[in-house]
């Protein structure tokens, strides 16, 4: 055995270790903000993965927008929310989870005998290496052209929609006489209650 | 094409030779190199200190340090055993693990993108293809440790402090990766090698600078709001938020932050110096320097004195680079974190698109000046 492939296998065992020790930790875990930092910790796994792979665009890629994106933006959420409700106990809540085990279990054997069932085909081909960057962006113009275009619009949409979202005026539902509450001034930009003022309040 | 001098192979030449197997040589070889720019990366923070101290009552008519070794120049290290000295407190009801992570998941990803920071034709870690999208790959993980700092320590302005860390450089990351595509357009490359053999040959006149004017200075200052430097410094406003996430840190704990912005100012300032002005390039060409004193380009000992001025160059470029942004950092206010957020999202944004758009445009043009 090569130094090369020594550093892989146990790159590679230590990523797999990584890897399912934090995905188990992002379901079993209590805390939801565990779960958050556990869930980058897959993430940089997989990029690893993919390093192994030979990949190194897609790695740096997966970081890129699964940790640096996708995962801020879920701690993100998780620490703007600050809603505490206690937990109401739902009767007979065992029939829910021995569901959700149910179709857990049956996927996981299902994805192991497609896993052990298909005949992998592993290319005997060098990898390209430093050439897959060109290669990427020659698919993404011929004949992955629609899929690619479709994410594009696809994301376009997202981002007009977050922003008529963080546009919007929010107008409370309070009686035309009543005084408005403080609490719901605070949040939002002064506005011009010139329709629902009484006539002759004056130049508000 | 100038290979420049080949430190790897001589290297594993001379063990060959000395009875080796090729194998046990490269990897002696393997981790060299990486403690080389380890120690080089963490002697640049005591530069860095010191020149900080330096600068900062230089503008503000005072001495600054003086007695810690020569002109105080050994006041960062006397600043680092202290803070190793220190009680390494941990707040009642932080979260222990949370809180001893997040320092660690900032400074480790500015350490690991000193692997793509060229400082000669072969003075690099590794030339891999994704060089510099690898930086910014890293650079985005950052603000994980902070709000994990932010959260861990229950505090509210840390919270605050790692919450508003995170917005900023989510924010400002877009017109940098933006800013980096113009340059990676004009050099057809990702690898840093590859952007630095674009400005060469020209000397001065050749550096990115020229060419990309706009986005020189897009990159500059998200660099600077990325490296959390006033004026925007926000998370750590310590009129509003006492100190931003760093607020419950103490020891090495919060030494770890402290290298790790200063460690991220040098890296980017060597960035910036390897994008715009040309890497280890001397202002003028080396070519017409090796005519002018009449050796040719590939004389050992002409390879050797390039080769250690063109990381000289390198440095320089980069500490002129830091030495702006300390003067900047004593002469301007900070702004609001209002002003920040509209500043990246409906300035730079924009204006970094319409650069790409005007590179992509000036490409096809005149494919000769921007690298068709």
């Amino acid at each position: 055995m090569t130094l090369a492939e020594g550093v892989q296998l146990v790159a590679f065992g230590i990523l797999v270790l990584m890897m399912v020790g934090s995905a188990l930790g992002v379901v079993l875990l209590e805390n939801i903000v565990y779960s958050a930092f556990l869930l980058g910790g897959v993430f940089i796994s997989m990029a690893g993965m993919y390093i192994l792979l030979n990949a190194g665009f897609v790695a740096a890629a997966q970081i890129l927008v699964y940790v640096g994106a996708v995962n801020v933006l879920i701690l993100f959420g998780i620490m703007l929310v600050n809603k505490r409700q206690p937990f109401a106990p739902v009767s007979q809540a065992w029939i829910g989870k021995v569901a959700t085990g149910g179709v857990c279990a049956g996927l996981f054997s299902l994805l192991t005998a497609s896993v052990l069932n298909t005949p992998w085909a592993i290319s005997s081909e060098t990898p390209i290496g430093e050439q897959a960057i060109v290669e990427i962006g020659k698919h993404f113009f011929t004949d992955y052209l629609l899929p690619f275009e479709l994410a594009s619009v696809l994301l376009l949409m997202a981002l007009i929609g977050a922003i008529v979202l963080a546009r919007r005026e929010f107008i409370p539902d309070t009686e035309p006489g009543e005084p408005e509450t403080e609490a719901l001034q605070l949040p939002e930009r002064p506005r011009e209650l010139v329709s629902s003022t009484p006539v002759g309040d004056g130049d508000r | 094409m100038n290979q420049g001098i080949d430190l790897q192979g001589s290297f594993v030449r001379l063990l060959t030779e000395l009875g080796l197997p090729s194998g046990a040589a490269k990897a002696l070889w393997l981790p060299l190199p990486m403690v080389v720019i380890l120690i080089g990366a963490t002697v640049s923070i005591f530069v860095t200190v010191w020149l900080e101290r330096k600068i900062s009552a230089a503008a503000q008519q005072r001495i600054g340090p003086e007695y810690v070794g020569p002109l105080g120049t050994l006041q960062a290290a006397a600043d680092g055993i202290k803070l190793l000295f220190k009680e390494d407190i941990t707040p009642a009801k932080a979260d222990p693990i949370l809180f001893t992570l997040g320092p660690a998941i900032v400074v480790i990803p500015v350490f690991l993108s000193y692997l793509i920071v060229p400082f000669g034709q072969n003075m690099v870690i590794t030339d891999i293809g994704v060089g510099i999208f690898l930086w910014i790959a890293l650079s985005s993980i950052a603000p994980i440790g902070l709000l994990m700092a932010g959260y861990s320590s229950n505090n509210k302005y840390s919270l605050l402090g790692g919450l508003r860390a995170a917005a900023q450089s989510i924010s400002y990351e877009i017109p940098m990766a933006l800013a980096v595509l113009a340059v990676v357009l004009m050099s057809n490359s990702l690898s840093t090698i590859d952007i630095v053999n674009q400005q060469s040959g020209y000397g001065i006149l050749g550096w990115n600078v020229w060419r990309q004017p706009a986005g020189f200075l897009i990159f500059w200052i998200a660099a600077l709001a990325e490296c959390e430097r006033l004026p925007f410094d926000l998370p750590e406003a310590e009129e509003e938020l006492v100190a931003g996430y760093q607020t419950e840190y103490t020891g090495m704990k919060f030494g770890l932050f402290y290298v790790g912005s200063y460690v991220n100012l040098v890296l980017s300032a060597l960035i910036v110096s390897i994008l715009y002005l040309g890497g280890w390039e001397f202002p003028v060409s080396v070519s017409w320097i090796a005519d002018l004193i009449g050796v040719s380009e590939t004389t050992p000992w002409f390879q050797v004195i390039a080769a250690s001025l063109g990381i000289m160059m390198t440095l320089f470029k980069a500490y002129a680079l830091v030495f702006l942004a300390i003067l900047l950092r004593w002469t301007v206010p900070r702004v609001r974190i209002d002003q920040l957020l509209d500043f990246g999202w409906k300035f730079l944004l924009p204006v970094s698109l319409v650069n790409l758009l005007l590179t992509a445009g000036l490409k096809l043009a005149f494919p000769v000046a921007f690298g068709g």
